[in-house]
């Protein structure tokens, strides 16, 4: 009765630090989905080029893995927004999203995870720091600090990116665009240049997810496609558009992925996101906080 | 773009001589690669043909309908999976058998599906396909029964049943069967009422159902009807591959090359996915034999990326628009 | 002359937002209704609401006598209601005169009773046309109209789906003087071959001249309800609508 206690309490613990994670990795698509109704779904290839740019800066450079995507983040600034530039001009700016606007990210994705293939090839890969293998013990339960550390970063992220979104003018110019671009325009603030700033905002959020990613676990190009599903059921359930939503939606699949994996084996984790999903989608759309 | 009363008041061929036309011009394929001999030919053609009927099955629902399935590999796994355990539990079921079971099963999972989310935006539905994908493989891969994450091996037969000679050839003519039946269902709907309808719901969805559009109904025929061939297309891979894993059998190749062809061919009719098929299995065909098969793979995705962007109608579309 | 349409006490919100609160609305077989209001008063939501593009919280709508409670949009236009979009929505890879084949297949053929098939559709769709001015386009595409032919196309749309009732909601906006006559000519001729009517117009001449009974929305709202003359003169609507 303890033991199994204990398990499940340690389960729920990693669960909740997960979540923080899962936070991470999903708030750019909060921002990119759930605010500009761009469904990037090549979001988690961008991750994974966080994961490999702290790889790379990791094993060569000996450089820490978050210090190393944070440098790394301007240059995935510029990126979100040479992504967006195109999507604009060939899509958004055509009334054409769906079909196509959906392949190309699908494309983006599928290019992403091959390229990473022809270069790193299939092998996992895993960083070193101070903080991967010692845990934390406060007597009744252990925290991984691998787990703790991401965690923690990424509620910071995620609070400055809300503090960023409601008190600065180019925040709040986001949160405009999402709920009304003609007044945004009347206002002589330029739409297409908010929302290219926003989406270079998501994907860089994108390469501090991949350092946590890659401190979390061993990375591998075709990881990238469990998190879309991820990614997605946190958004839909958190509700779109809603921070502390999402924050509460990842947090709830961690835990459930966790005790899934604990007590039916790791092999079925993937499917508990997506099994939400579709559950989420066909019971409830609005998810938890949406509007 | 080509309204379809262009194409309605147009001489074609009515819906009979089509299929009459596809089967001669199927016979006469056949007769060719056997007349070459050449075991790779077969192999090779046979991986073009699945294209066709993986491309047009995606097309019904994505180019006539609007609606983007990202989860090809799971109804294409369900059908390779299906003659997987009929080759388990009673192999002498013939393989055609076993193609329509492989085909109603996918066909009945993308109606569930398709039931859960079609009746939410079509973004919702695209992430829900996605999601199936990785469902299916996270089910299959845990089942022993089919091999789970070690894989299946399947014993090809050393003869062709009805044809003799190599087996491969029967499963290129069982493939080239499975071409015929989903050209002539892709072009029946394009000159149906159903095909407007599909139109319809691409164009507009809400105008649509003003129209009196039973736009879930239609949509769940898509799906059903997309489903079922790419489990069909599925079917006979075992047999083709004998060594049959999740991370092959799922590969995400297939998924891409599905969607890929029919954008670059032109979505817009039963002769897009054909094209796309040829010019992009051609060409990774080809590169996979002068440079390596890696980079063939990364061909499908950038051509989609490109077309999709520039030459949004697709080959057929550039070509329709010159005339 | 019966009661076609019944709108009873209909209440619809977008989350804190109160579009439409207690709304009482009669309509007569045969008969032609004005609904006028200013912009924003809820009468192109009042009219998804009866067609089935957003379900109301509160009331109830019926149609023929029957409950359209559950009811989806395209069951409702197989009944008898169809409907032209403020914004036009056309099909946009479809001719125009196929556009206008996609309600006679799916509502008209839909009826039970004789389908159109095969070349009376063409005719059909291409008359259609005629009668609003635009048989020289049928086999363009929607994107090489003006705004004003789309309008017309979408009232041409709503008309192949041979309703009992046809809302035709702000047709005429953009439309020049001769334009507004002929289209008011042809909700009149409609009307004479039996199909009620429910107009939403800015257009007064066009609303008094057309209009055999006027409702009058104002913030979500109905105001006024009664023969044209009356309801201008009434102070409520010179205030609220009409400007002090």
């Amino acid at each position: 009765m303890d033991v199994s206690l204990d398990l499940l309490l340690n389960a729920v613990i990693s669960g909740l630090l997960l979540g923080g994670f899962y936070a991470a990795v999903s708030i750019g698509v909060a921002i990119s989905f759930g605010m500009l109704d761009i469904v990037n779904i090549a979001h988690p290839a961008f991750i994974l080029l966080g994961s490999y740019v702290a790889f790379i800066a990791n094993s060569v450079l000996g450089i820490d893995p978050i210090l190393a995507t944070l440098i790394a983040m301007p240059a995935f600034y510029l990126l979100g927004m040479v992504a967006y530039q195109v999507y604009y001009v060939a899509f958004e700016r055509r009334d054409d999203q769906s079909l196509r606007g959906l392949s190309f990210f699908f494309g983006l994705l599928f290019i992403t995870e091959v390229t990473l293939v022809l270069i790193f090839g299939v092998d996992y890969r895993l960083v070193q720091a101070r903080y991967i293998g010692p845990n934390l013990n406060l007597g009744l339960f252990e925290l991984p600090l691998r787990l703790l550390v991401p965690f923690l970063v990424s509620l910071i992220m995620v609070m400055a990116l809300q503090l960023f979104l409601s008190k600065t003018f180019i925040g709040r110019a986001i949160q405009a665009v999402a709920q009304d671009q003609l007044a945004l325009r009347l206002m002589a603030a330029d739409p297409v240049r908010i929302k290219r700033i926003a989406f270079g905002i998501s994907i860089a959020t994108a390469s501090l997810a991949g350092a946590f990613l890659i401190i979390i676990q061993p990375v591998e190009p075709s990881i990238g496609r469990e998190y879309i599903g991820r990614v997605f059921a946190i958004c839909v359930l958190g509700g779109l558009g809603s921070f502390p939503g999402m924050v509460i939606a990842a947090m709830t699949l961690g835990i459930a992925e966790s005790l899934t994996a604990t007590f039916f084996g790791p092999s079925w984790a993937p499917a508990v996101a997506f099994g939400v999903l579709l559950i989420t989608l066909a019971v409830r759309p609005s998810g938890i906080l949406g509007r | 773009m080509v309204s379809l009363a262009d194409r309605q008041a147009q001489p074609g061929l009515g819906a009979v001589p089509f299929v009459v036309a596809l089967i001669v011009a199927a016979a006469l394929i056949f007769a060719a690669g056997r007349w070459i001999n050449n075991s790779y030919v077969f192999f090779a053609g046979y991986v073009v043909l699945q294209y066709i009927v993986l491309g047009t099955a995606w097309n019904i629902l994505g180019g006539y309908t609007g609606y983007v399935n990202f989860g090809v590999t799971a109804f294409f796994a369900i059908g390779a999976y299906t003659s997987v355990v009929f080759y388990k539990l009673a192999p002498w079921v013939p393989l055609p058998v076993m193609i329509l079971v492989g085909g109603l099963l996918a066909g009945l999972v993308g109606l569930g599906t398709g039931y859960l989310t079609l009746r939410l935006r079509g973004v919702f539905f695209s992430i829900a396909t996605l999601a199936l994908a990785v469902v299916v493989q996270t089910l299959i891969t845990n089942w022993d029964f089919v091999g789970g994450a070690r894989g299946a091996y399947v014993l090809r037969p050393r003869v062709a049943p009805l044809i003799g000679g190599e087996y491969v050839q029967y499963l290129f003519l069982l493939m080239l069967g499975l071409c015929v039946l989903a050209l002539a269902t892709a072009r029946a709907i394009e000159r149906s009422a159903l095909g407007y309808g599909f139109a319809a719901i691409r164009d507009d969805e809400g105008a649509a159902e003003a129209s009196g559009v039973p736009t879930l109904r239609l949509k769940l025929i898509a799906t059903a009807l997309s489903g079922g061939f790419m489990g069909m297309a599925g079917a006979p891979l075992p047999y083709y591959v004998t060594y049959l894993d999740p991370a092959s059998g799922f590969s995400l190749n297939y998924a891409v090359n599905a969607i890929a062809m029919p954008l670059i061919g032109g979505t817009s009719s039963w002769l897009g996915p054909v094209v796309g098929a040829i010019v992009v299995g051609g060409l990774q065909e080809y590169l996979r034999v002068t440079i390596s098969s890696a980079i063939n793979v990364l061909v499908a995705g950038l051509l989609m990326v490109i077309f999709v962007i520039a030459a949004p109608q697709g080959i057929v579309g550039l070509f329709r628009r010159k005339r | 002359m019966t009661a076609l349409l019944q709108v009873e006490g209909l209440g619809k919100r977008f989350g804190g937002f109160v579009a439409l609160e207690g709304i009482e609305l009669e309509v007569r077989q045969g008969e032609r209704l004005g609904l006028i209001g200013p912009n924003g008063s809820g009468k192109s939501t009042l009219v998804n609401c009866i067609c089935g593009t957003l379900r109301n919280e509160l009331g109830q709508v019926r149609f023929d006598g029957q409950a359209l409670d559950g009811l989806s949009a395209h069951q409702r236009t197989r009944r008898g209601l169809a409907r032209s979009f403020q914004l036009p929505r056309p099909f946009g890879s479809l001719s125009l005169a196929d556009n206008l084949r996609i309600p006679i297949l799916y509502a008209v053929n839909a009826r039970g009773g004789a389908s159109v098939t095969g070349p009376s559709i063409d005719a059909r769709c291409r008359a259609l046309l005629g009668e609003v001015g635009l048989a020289a386009k049928a086999d363009r595409l929607p994107r090489d109209l003006t705004q004003i032919e789309m309008r017309k196309l979408e009232l041409a749309r709503a008309m192949a789906a041979e309703p009992k009732l046809l809302i035709a909601d702000e047709v005429m906006a953009g439309l020049s003087h001769a334009e507004v006559d002929e289209i008011i000519a042809l909700l009149i001729r409609l009307n004479g071959q039996g199909v009620t009517v429910i107009m939403i117009e800015h257009i007064m001449r066009a609303v008094m001249e057309v209009s055999q009974r006027l409702a009058v929305l104002v913030a979500g709202k109905k105001i006024a309800d009664g023969k044209p003359a009356d309801v201008v003169r009434d102070p409520e609507v010179v205030r609220a609508y009409l400007g002090e």
